[in-house]
C-alpha cells in the first residue's frame, strides 16, 4: 500500500473519530433545549460532555491540518469552493464552543436563555452542513481542468445533498440522545431515552431514503458492485440493531451501534470515493485523486513517522480522558459548565 | 470589488483578534501551573485561591482563543487557495503537527483539568494543567515553525510548479524560529504579567479584602512582568539584527530608511512621503541604527531605494515596498510599550521588595491602564512583522496576489469579513464583561463556585 492511500485511509479514520466524537457532541448540543426544561437539567446536559467537547472538536482540526499537508489541492479545493457553506461552520462552531465556556458564568435568565440558543444553533448548523458537504462530495461538484471549483452557492443546495445532511442531522442527533440516557440521570434520563425511541424511526427512514438516493444521485454503489461490502451492509444492519436495543432499553450498546453506523457509513463513503478524493461532475478525468491532490513523496514520509508515534499517544490519553469522566451526571455531581 | 484586498483585511482582523487572546493563554497558562505547584508543595492556602481566581480567567480567555483558532486553520484554504496549492507541501506539515502534537495535548488537559478537581489525585491534577501549558506554548512553536517558514523559506525546491519540502530538520532549525519562538513565548509572559498586575492594582484602589490574595498575586505577576519585558527586548534586539540579514527591506521599512546609510542613522521622529520616498520631516540619531542592526558604529545599512532596486533586477519588475507609514509606526508603539512595560515592572519589582505594593500609589494607578500595553505591542509586532514582508506572502518565493482563492468573488469575503468583525465585536463585548466580573469577584467566592450575579 502506497502512502497516499495510507493518508486517504489516515484522514478517513480522523474523520471518522470526528464524526462519531462530535457527532454526539452536537446531537447534546441540539437537544439541550428540547431535553432540559430548566436550568438546572441544562447543566446538567452540558456538563455531560464538558470535559471531552473541546479534545472532540480537536478531531476536525487534525483532520483539516492533515488533509492540509498530506493533499493540499484537496484542503485548497474544497475550503474554497465550498467558502460560504464553510463559513456559516466557522461561525456556528464560534458562538458553540464560546457558549459552552460563557453560559453559566452569569446568573442572569436572560444570558443564559441566550448562550443556550447559541449552543442548539451552534450544534444544529454544522450537524446539518456536515452531511451537506459530504453528499456533494462522493455526488460530485463542478471542478475544472485547473481543480477549480466553478460552481456557486446554490450548487451545494440540490435535493441530494440537502437529504443527506437531514440523514446526518437525524443521526447526530439521536447518537446524543442515546449518550444523554448514557450519561444522565432522573427526568433528563427518561426524556432522553423516549426521544431516542421515537427518533429511531424516523432516522431509520430518512437515512433509507439517502441510501436509495444514493444509487440514482452518486456512482459509489457502481463502483462499490453488487455486494457493496462488509461496511455498507454493517453500517445497516448496526443501524438496525441499535434499533432493536434502544426498544430493548439497552442504551449503552444502542450508543455502540450508532457509534459504528456513523464509523461504517464514513468508511463506506470513502471507500466509495477511493481513489478520488473529491468528484468532478463536470469530467471524471478532473476529479481530484489521492495522486493529482496529493503532497510529495517525502513530505508523506515525514508526516506518516509523525503519525505513527503521536496517533496513538493521542488515541491513550483522550481514552483516559473518557475513562476518569465515565460517571453519570446526578444531582450530587459538581458542575463545572 | 477588489477580493485579493478584502481577503487580506479579513485575515488581517481574524488573526490580530485571535492574538488578543494567544499570548495570555501562553503566559497565564504558565503562571497558574507554578501558583498551583506553589499550593501542591506548601499546601498554602493562599496559592489555592490563587489558582482557582486566576484558573478561572484563564478559562473565560482561552475559549475565546480556542474558537477564533479553527477559523485560521481553515482560512488558508477559503481565501489563500493558490497559496495552499503552492507551498501545502512544506506548510501543512507544521499546521497538522500542531494539532495532534499540541492543541489535542491542551485541550484533552485542560478539559481534565477544569473537571478534575475533586475527581483527580492532587498531582495529577497538577500534572494536567503543566500539559495545558506545555501543550500551548508547543503549539505556538509549531505555528511560528510555519510563519517562519513564510519569512525565510527553507528547506524547499521548486519542483512540480509548487514548493516542495526536501528537508524537514531544515524546517524547524530555521534560525527565524529560534529567535520568534522566544520572542512569542517571553511576550505571553509579560501580557500574563501586566494582565495580573493590571488587575490587582486595581482590586487593591477599589480596597481589596483578601490582602494575602493581592500580596502573592502582586508578587508572582510582578517578576513574571519583568522577566518577560527583558527578555523580548533582549530576543527582539538579535531578531532585528537577524531581520537586517535576511528581510533588511523589512528594517528600511521599519526606520523609514528611504537611501542606504553609512553608518546609518536611527529616526526618532519622521514625517515621509512614501510617493517620493523621501523625508517631509526627520529627527535622526547618526550611527545608531548601525549599533542596533550590527554592534558598531560604522556598518552600512541598505536603504528602501537601493533595496527597490535589487530586488527589480532579482526578481523583475514590480513595486518592492512595503506600506511604510504603518511598519514605521508599529515597531516605534511595539519598542515604546515594551520599554515603558521594563520600566513598570521594575518599579512594581521594588515595592515588591520593598513590602509596599498595598497603600495608595501612582504605581497602582497607572497598573490597570498598563495592562494595555502588552496588548498594543503584541498587536503592532505582528503588523510589523506581515506587513513588512508584502508584497511577498513567502518571502522571495510567492507574491501575495498570487496566492488568493481565485474562485472566491469580492462580494463573498466582503460578507464573511463584516459577518466575521461584527460576531468578533459581540463576542468581544461578553468576554470583557466576564472578565472583569471575575476580576471583581472575591477570590475565595471563585474558589468555592458560588460568584454571585452583580449587573
Amino acid at each position: 500500500m502506497g502512502l497516499n492511500t495510507l493518508w486517504f485511509i489516515l484522514i478517513g479514520v480522523l474523520f471518522t473519530g470526528f464524526f462519531i466524537l462530535e457527532g454526539f457532541d452536537y446531537g447534546v448540543g441540539i437537544l439541550l433545549r428540547v431535553l432540559g426544561k430548566n436550568d438546572e437539567e441544562r447543566r446538567a446536559i452540558i456538563n455531560t460532555i464538558g470535559p471531552v467537547w473541546d479534545a472532540n472538536e480537536v478531531w476536525l482540526l487534525t483532520a483539516g491540518g492533515a488533509m492540509f499537508a498530506a493533499f493540499p489541492n484537496w484542503y485548497a479545493t474544497l475550503f474554497s469552493g465550498f467558502y460560504l457553506a464553510l463559513f456559516l461552520m466557522l461561525a456556528a462552531l464560534i458562538v458553540r464552543g464560546v457558549a459552552f465556556e460563557f453560559r453559566s458564568k452569569d446568573q442572569h435568565p436572560r444570558w443564559r436563555d441566550l448562550w443556550d440558543w447559541a449552543i442548539a444553533v451552534g450544534s444544529f448548523v454544522p450537524a446539518l452542513l456536515w452531511g451537506v458537504a459530504m453528499s456533494n462530495i462522493v455526488r460530485g461538484v463542478p471542478i475544472d481542468a485547473k481543480m477549480q471549483y466553478v460552481g456557486g452557492f446554490f450548487n451545494l443546495l440540490n435535493p441530494y445533498a440537502l437529504l443527506g445532511g437531514v440523514a446526518g442531522l437525524g443521526v447526530f442527533t439521536l447518537h446524543g440522545a442515546l449518550f444523554l440516557a448514557l450519561r444522565t440521570d432522573g427526568e433528563v434520563r427518561r426524556r432522553a431515552e423516549a426521544l431516542a425511541n421515537r427518533l429511531w424511526p424516523i432516522v431509520l427512514i430518512v437515512g433509507a431514503a439517502t441510501v436509495v438516493a444514493s444509487y440514482f444521485a452518486t456512482d459509489i454503489f457502481q463502483r462499490l458492485g453488487v455486494n457493496p461490502g462488509i461496511s455498507a451492509l454493517g453500517a445497516g444492519a448496526a443501524f438496525l440493531i441499535g434499533g432493536w436495543l434502544i426498544r430493548q432499553g439497552r442504551f449503552g450498546w444502542a450508543f455502540a451501534m450508532t457509534a459504528l453506523t456513523i464509523a461504517l457509513t464514513v468508511v463506506t463513503t470513502f471507500r466509495g470515493l477511493y481513489p478520488r478524493v473529491m468528484v468532478s461532475s463536470l469530467n471524471p478525468d478532473w476529479s481530484l485523486t489521492i495522486t493529482n491532490a496529493s503532497s510529495s513523496p517525502y513530505t508523506l514520509q515525514v508526516m506518516t513517522i509523525v503519525a505513527l508515534i503521536f496517533v496513538p499517544i493521542v488515541l491513550a490519553y483522550q481514552a483516559w480522558n473518557y475513562w476518569v469522566f465515565r460517571a453519570r451526571i446526578t444531582g450530587k455531581s459538581a458542575l463545572k459548565y | 470589488m477588489d477580493s485579493l484586498l478584502i481577503a487580506r483585511w479579513q485575515f488581517a482582523i481574524t488573526t490580530v483578534y485571535h492574538f488578543f487572546f494567544v499570548p495570555l493563554t501562553l503566559g497565564l497558562s504558565i503562571l497558574v501551573a507554578i501558583m498551583q505547584t506553589i499550593w501542591v508543595r506548601t499546601g498554602n492556602e493562599t496559592y489555592r485561591r490563587m489558582t482557582r481566581f486566576w484558573g478561572k480567567l484563564f478559562l473565560i480567555n482561552f475559549a475565546m482563543g480556542v474558537v477564533t483558532g479553527i477559523v485560521q486553520e481553515f482560512q488558508f484554504g477559503m481565501n489563500w487557495s493558490e497559496y495552499s496549492r503552492f507551498v501545502g507541501d512544506i506548510f501543512g506539515a507544521p499546521l497538522a503537527i500542531e494539532a495532534l502534537l499540541a492543541f489535542f495535548m491542551e485541550s484533552t488537559f485542560l478539559g481534565m483539568w477544569l473537571f478534575g478537581w475533586d475527581r483527580l489525585p492532587k498531582r495529577v491534577h497538577l500534572a494536567t494543567i503543566w500539559l495545558v501549558a506545555l501543550g500551548s506554548n508547543l503549539s505556538a512553536l509549531w505555528i511560528l515553525i510555519a510563519n517562519s517558514f513564510m519569512q525565510e523559506p527553507m528547506g524547499y525546491v521548486l519542483r512540480n510548479g509548487r514548493a516542495e519540502m526536501v528537508d524537514f530538520a531544515a524546517l524547524i532549525a530555521n534560525p527565524h524560529v529560534w529567535v520568534q519562538w522566544p520572542h512569542v513565548f517571553f511576550s505571553g509572559l509579560t501580557t500574563a504579567g501586566f494582565f495580573m498586575l493590571g488587575i490587582v492594582a486595581w482590586r487593591l484602589l477599589r480596597k481589596e479584602t483578601d490582602m494575602a490574595f493581592a500580596r502573592q498575586s502582586f508578587q508572582v505577576a510582578a517578576v513574571a512582568a519583568l522577566v518577560g519585558s527583558v527578555m523580548v527586548g533582549l530576543v527582539g534586539h538579535s531578531q532585528a539584527q537577524h531581520m537586517v540579514q535576511v528581510q533588511p527591506m523589512k528594517m528600511a521599512a521599519a526606520e523609514a530608511l528611504w537611501n542606504t546609510e553609512q553608518p546609518a542613522s536611527m529616526s526618532l521622529f519622521t514625517i515621509g512621503d512614501m510617493k517620493n520616498r523621501r523625508d517631509v520631516f526627520a529627527i535622526r540619531v547618526p550611527a545608531l541604527l548601525s549599533i542596533l542592526s550590527c554592534n558598531n558604529t560604522s556598518c552600512a545599512v541598505q536603504g528602501i531605494n537601493e533595496l527597490q532596486a535589487a530586488y527589480e533586477k532579482k526578481y523583475g519588475p514590480g513595486d518592492y515596498m512595503p506600506f511604510v507609514v504603518l511598519i514605521y509606526w508599529s515597531f516605534r508603539a511595539m519598542v515604546g510599550a515594551g520599554l515603558l512595560m521594563v520600566l513598570l515592572a521594575a518599579w512594581a519589582l521594588v515595592r515588591v521588595a520593598r513590602d509596599r505594593i498595598a497603600g495608595p500609589s501612582w504605581l497602582l494607578r497607572i497598573l490597570p491602564f498598563a495592562l494595555f500595553l502588552p496588548y498594543i505591542a503584541n498587536t503592532t509586532g505582528w503588523i510589523m512583522t506581515e506587513l513588512g514582508r508584502q508584497p511577498w506572502i513567502v518571502f522571495g518565493v510567492l507574491k501575495t496576489e498570487d496566492a488568493v482563492s481565485p474562485t472566491v468573488s469580492g462580494g463573498m469575503v466582503l460578507a464573511s469579513a463584516v459577518l466575521f468583525t461584527l460576531l468578533y465585536g459581540v463576542l468581544m463585548a461578553a468576554d470583557v464583561y466576564l472578565l472583569a466580573k471575575y476580576a471583581k469577584a472575591a477570590p475565595a467566592d471563585v474558589a468555592a463556585d458560588v460568584v454571585p450575579a452583580w449587573a
